[in-house]
């Protein structure tokens, strides 16, 4: 969240406050933290790239004359011999969301300078993305034994192996990142780095909590793609 | 001097105390659980057709929009952030727009030769 009060200057909310923001010849989002106003605009050029991978996915998609694999047939589990279907991918969602909202509170006691919870809430995070990570390999896996290739597949259309290798490998590529950066921070707040005001990342500025809602952002962002994913790759 | 010190950096001067409520974030996620439950269930239930397109549109746009305005605190950020990363989604928009128009033009042309045989 950025400050609302700054000293000096009176912000006016709404569009208004947009207009003279962006009018005022200084830093057009005021009280926003740099590193946080990079954060976003990473994510928006992240959004456009998984924005192309999912039109692409529709053109293939709407194009082939061959029909579409049935996904809840094709990501069911067996289940006591009883097919379940998407059923992992339902896990998958679920812990997703759970580390998400992990995430969340994390940044919340970081701001109120929590440091041992903060702490516990990241390492949760980063373990419910691995999670994500290892049942992600889990089904890779099994549907490369069941015969689907980028090239083709048993169950239908030929582009259905290449749009799920391609969105859910650079989708997984993302958690993967951030797991490794959630453990990284995971020291750093334990660590106290943020308490001995230690220099932050590719920065001489000091380190703060700002970061963590910064790691936050990308980690939201991450189960975001995922919402969309989850609805066009296999519910649709 | 002094004032864009603290336009730049102004977690650095003030303590920052601005936090929201647990309660809310408990809710949104709640909110995210059910709405999951939910879209997976209209894969559950086999709904076929529109009914199923605009219940998986409904609850993902739900879904995002409540990730994005709580958890990413969109929802408490100056419109000059929001806007300039909102307005360009409709760029998005304009090419699921021609791609949709390319891929219909594709089907049939794969039809008309493949299929059909051509003229």
């Amino acid at each position: 969240m950025s400050e609302q009060k700054i000293d000096g200057f009176e912000l006016k909310p709404g569009f208004k406050g947009m207009a003279s923001d962006t009018g005022s010849d200084q830093t057009m989002f005021k009280g926003v933290h740099w590193g946080k106003a990079m954060m976003w605009i990473f994510l928006l050029s992240d959004t456009f790239v998984f924005s192309c991978f999912l039109i692409s996915y529709m053109k293939g998609r709407g194009s082939t004359i061959v029909d579409w694999p049935n996904t809840s047939e094709v990501f069911s589990l067996y289940v006591g011999g009883v097919p379940v279907p998407l059923l992992l991918i339902a896990i998958m969602t679920f812990v997703l969301i759970t580390s998400s909202g992990t995430m969340a509170l994390a940044v919340k006691y970081g701001y109120e300078k929590n440091r041992k919870m903060c702490g516990w809430l990241i390492l949760a995070t980063a373990l419910g993305g691995l999670t994500f990570v290892g049942m992600q390999v889990f089904e890779w896996s099994k549907l490369i034994h069941e015969g689907v290739r980028p090239w083709g597949n048993p169950f239908g259309a030929a582009q259905f192996g290449s749009f799920f290798f391609m969105i859910t490998g650079f989708h997984g590529f993302h958690v993967s990142i951030g797991v490794i950066f959630l453990f990284i921070y995971t020291y750093k707040v334990f660590a106290g780095h943020y308490e001995s005001k230690k220099r932050g990342w590719f920065t001489k500025m000091k380190g703060d909590y700002v970061e963590i809602e910064i790691l936050g952002l990308y980690w939201h962002f991450v189960d975001l793609v995922w919402v969309f994913i989850f609805a066009f790759f296999y519910l649709w | 001097m002094e004032e864009t010190n603290k336009m730049e950096e102004p977690n650095k001067q003030e303590e920052q105390t601005s936090t929201q409520k647990i309660g809310i974030y408990l809710w949104i996620w709640g909110l995210l659980f059910v709405l999951s439950f939910f879209s997976y269930m209209v894969d559950w239930y086999q709904f076929q057709g529109m009914l199923r397109w605009s219940l998986i549109l409904f609850f993902m746009f739900l879904k995002a929009g409540l990730i994005m305005a709580f958890f990413m605190h969109l929802f408490w950020e100056r419109y000059a952030l929001v806007n300039v990363l909102l307005w360009p989604m409709t760029a998005i928009a304009c090419f699921i727009f021609l791609m949709n128009a390319e891929f219909q033009y594709t089907l049939f042309s794969r039809f008309f030769y493949f299929v059909v045989g051509g003229a």
